[in-house]
């Protein structure tokens, strides 16, 4: 049934042909809203998520740049590593069995050790001509830019699986940690140069302490990738221990650090453990807290075997941590954090006087990666 | 070091569409309420502002909202700087990094206050403007 001007002037109240077909154009509006307001919303989403993943899979791209240009620049390959790097983004590592959970520390520890010496060896392949220094950074490049690849693959999945099904639940769950995501994303993009150029970044705060303690003083190597001083602090003797320098490394602290209780017959009467720890949003970057317990962050072999000794040998352990935000762990260290470090040994100090007797022997370990740090 | 910046060329015809919609009923409800208020017709004056001005605002937020998503598309890479110490005279400078430094790493670079030969690396570090450090505090 067809309505004339006038039955649709007087159904909407108006007498004028503009004020009816803004007041029709309206009710449209909200009829439209009522019936698809969930799927208008979603499409919204879709865009959203949609726009962030253009921004990751440019960071991706980068990231795959970076790496390539490195390894040209630095390895010097005689073929084209496009090929090697491509391999080694695509790379996964499958975790232990955790349904009988015996032993797992162990096995899983010998599965990062595995995947450890498979990326050196893959990196020596790729840039022949780079020293021990610059394959740790270009394996630390390379890392970064398969957790690029990560983020993008798994975000676009999610993207197009909410498409593909038009399930406002699969698409909203992506949507709502979509800003954390980015921010992680946004930090590993930022930190690609870092690394590539070996800037000291966030991560090594705690590495940072120990190399201002042990500078100047003889350091030898210790399982593994880690260097120990003897240095002498208020009358104590304290070996200090860090991951080794300048290359992009973390080491196995929580091994070192078990070598030295058991070399010292566990006559050690403290153990400082400094690491860079996330902050809550509030607080200030570079802000220092102390605390019990071993703060060694990772995949927790390195925690496991500190707590193990510790408990045999009866060492307390305290922590110190430098609070940094998680995009600043692996972005460029932030002066904040770099200015922190004194603050921590100063604290070192006092807990070493206020726990401790004159002649006595600590353990102070660094943790978190040196890379752009020397000892 | 240059900063990675990519924009994006694409701009949704989808929001296109919709922003020009609401800013053309805006416009046109805004039209119609000051007709109204020259009839002396002041609820549907009343009306037809409102609703042309809530849309205008919609429209204008929605095109502002797109401008900052093409804005903050791209990498930026901050500058970081290396801080010289000499040894003997305690002297610091400030540069900015250049590959191959290292915390503890003895440079080339002579101090040029006491001419001692060699300087050594004190610092690497990247500073943050205050306005970004008073966002992270927040209301602190």
């Amino acid at each position: 049934m067809m309505l004339t001007t006038q039955q649709v002037s007087q159904l909407v109240g108006q007498d004028n042909f503009l004020s009816w077909v803004l007041q029709i154009v309206f009710l449209g509006i909200f009829v439209v809203f009522m019936f698809y307001g969930q799927r208008i919303q979603m499409y919204i989403m879709i865009r959203e998520v949609e726009g962030s993943l253009f921004k990751l899979k440019m960071m991706r791209d980068e990231g795959r740049k970076v790496a390539i240009n490195a390894i040209n620049e630095i390895g010097k390959p005689q073929v084209d590593p496009t090929a090697q790097v491509d391999r080694f983004l695509e790379y996964f590592a499958i975790t232990p069995v955790d349904l009988d959970p015996a032993g797992i520390i162990w096995r899983l520890e010998h599965l990062l050790d595995v995947a450890d010496t498979r990326f050196k060896e893959d990196v020596r392949l790729m840039a022949p001509q780079a020293d021990e220094t610059q394959i740790n950074n270009l394996e630390l490049t390379l890392e970064v830019a398969l957790i690029l690849n990560d983020i993008y693959k798994v975000i676009r999945h999610f993207y197009l699986l909410g498409k593909k099904t038009l399930s406002l639940y699969v698409i909203m769950q992506v949507q709502m940690i979509l800003p954390l995501i980015m921010k992680e994303a946004e930090a590993h993009a930022s930190a690609l140069k870092a690394v590539q150029l070996g800037q000291p970044i966030g991560d090594g705060a705690g590495a940072l302490v120990a190399a201002k303690l042990m500078h100047d003083y003889e350091k030898t190597k210790i399982e593994k990738d880690c260097v120990v001083a003897k240095v002498p602090i208020e009358g104590r003797t304290a070996y200090v221990l860090k991951a080794e320098g300048p290359g992009g490394n973390v080491g196995k602290p929580g091994e070192a650090i078990k070598q030295v209780i058991e070399q010292s017959e566990g006559k050690i009467s403290l153990a400082i453990v400094i690491d860079a720890a996330g902050k809550l949003e509030g607080e200030k970057t570079g802000e220092v807290a102390e605390g019990l317990g071993v703060a060694i962050g990772g995949p927790q072999v390195d925690k496991y075997k500190v707590e193990e000794t510790a408990l045999k040998y009866k060492v307390p352990v305290n922590a110190i941590a430098i609070k940094e935000d998680v995009g600043d762990v692996v972005s460029p260290m932030r002066k904040e954090i770099f200015d922190a470090a004194d603050g921590v040994i100063e604290r070192i100090k006092r807990l070493i006087r206020e726990r401790t007797k004159e002649g006595d022997f600590v353990i102070i370990a660094g943790i978190g990666n040196s890379i752009g740090i020397g000892q | 070091m240059e900063a990675t910046v990519s924009m994006a060329k694409r701009i949704s015809p989808f929001l296109l569409v919709i922003v020009m919609i609401t800013l053309v009923l805006s416009l046109a409800s805004i039209y119609e309420g000051i007709d109204a208020y020259s009839k002396n017709d002041s609820v549907n004056g009343n009306l037809f502002l409102t609703m042309g001005v809530t849309t205008l605002i919609i429209s204008t937020y929605l095109w502002f909202q797109t401008r900052k998503r093409m804005l903050k598309l791209g990498i930026a890479m901050p500058s970081i700087n290396t801080t010289l110490e000499c040894a003997k005279c305690g002297f610091k400078n400030v540069r900015e990094f250049q590959r191959g430094d290292y915390v503890f790493k003895h440079t080339e670079d002579p101090c040029p206050k006491c001419n001692e030969k060699t300087m050594s690396i004190g610092a690497i570090f990247r500073e943050v403007k205050e306005k970004e450090r008073a966002r992270e505090v927040g209301y602190a």
